[in-house]
């Protein structure tokens, strides 16, 4: 039989806010949450939206393509589904690193590259499309 | 032991000796519930439209930067590998777009409640394939018909 070990109630002279500051993960709140919420809400509209263009655009050559995307609000709204796709695509990604990469190096390495890579081909696919709008007659 | 899976049932009592106690049960012998299906589907489809994004940067690049080029990305697309990859992109995206669509509902509050959890499963799944379904269907009629 193992003793009964009696233990003692320590008073700690601190308040509970004290003594769980600067401890945990939340670093930012809930701002990665809400982005990753408020960027989807974004792509409803625009995803469908570039479905049913890509639609009426099959087959179509690349003339006429890009006369479609050099259209001023098709260019706003092309930017707009580009910045929200690869902002989410971010953070969407950078949670999937977090849940299975293990060692803290790592981990840090493939948010960074995720990061730059997401910025990179977000600016690619925007200069393709401002370059488009600015060649349109 | 007769039971291959009882030599994971190792427990400790509280008086320091080994007995066998129920775990949790692991994947591989679990019953998928949908809603495990929904959510790792959910994160899947997200990891293959994030590879999916490199097509769309090839396309509006393509584009922007002539007939030639617009015209490799077309011939790409057409292919059977590029069919299959379309394919699977809108079907990833019907299916993130709805899966998604239920978690906003969930973060409101919505469609939490136990009895309406598989039947919005299951209503997103036949969703997200319908549309799929009728998308292809759309893009057939245009170029065949």
């Amino acid at each position: 039989m193992a003793a009964q070990q009696k233990t003692e109630k320590i008073q700690v002279m601190r308040s509970q806010l004290g003594r769980v500051r600067g401890l945990g993960p939340a670093k930012s709140g809930a701002h990665h949450w809400k982005m990753e919420r408020i960027t989807a809400i974004a792509l409803v509209p625009l995803s469908l939206w570039f479905v049913f263009s890509v639609l009426g655009h099959l087959g179509a050559p690349q003339k006429l393509v890009a006369a479609w995307a050099g259209t001023p609000v098709n260019a706003a709204l092309l930017l707009a589904l580009i910045i929200m796709t690869f902002h989410h695509m971010h953070l969407g990604l950078q949670v999937v690193f977090e849940d299975y990469i293990h060692s803290a190096g790592r981990r840090e390495a493939a948010i960074l590259a995720i990061r730059g890579a997401c910025l990179l081909l977000g600016l690619m696919a925007s200069v393709a499309v401002l370059k488009l709008a600015v060649m349109a007659h | 032991m007769n039971d291959i899976r009882k030599a994971q049932m190792l427990g400790r009592s509280s008086e320091s000796g080994l007995v066998q106690r129920p775990l949790s049960p692991h994947i591989g012998i679990y019953r998928w519930p949908p809603t495990m299906v929904a959510s790792i589907l959910n994160r899947a489809t997200g990891i293959a439209l994030s590879a999916g994004s490199l097509l769309l940067v090839w396309w509006l690049v393509a584009a922007a930067s002539g007939p030639a080029a617009f015209d490799d990305v077309q011939a790409f697309i057409g292919a059977p590998l590029g069919l299959m990859i379309m394919l699977g992109w809108t079907a990833s995206l019907f299916y993130h777009l709805f899966g998604g669509l239920r978690h906003l509902a969930w973060d409101s509050g919505h469609l939490f409640a136990k009895p309406s959890l598989n039947p919005v499963t299951y209503a997103i799944l036949l969703l997200s394939a319908a549309a799929t379904a009728l998308v292809w269907f759309v893009a057939y009629i245009k170029l065949e018909g």
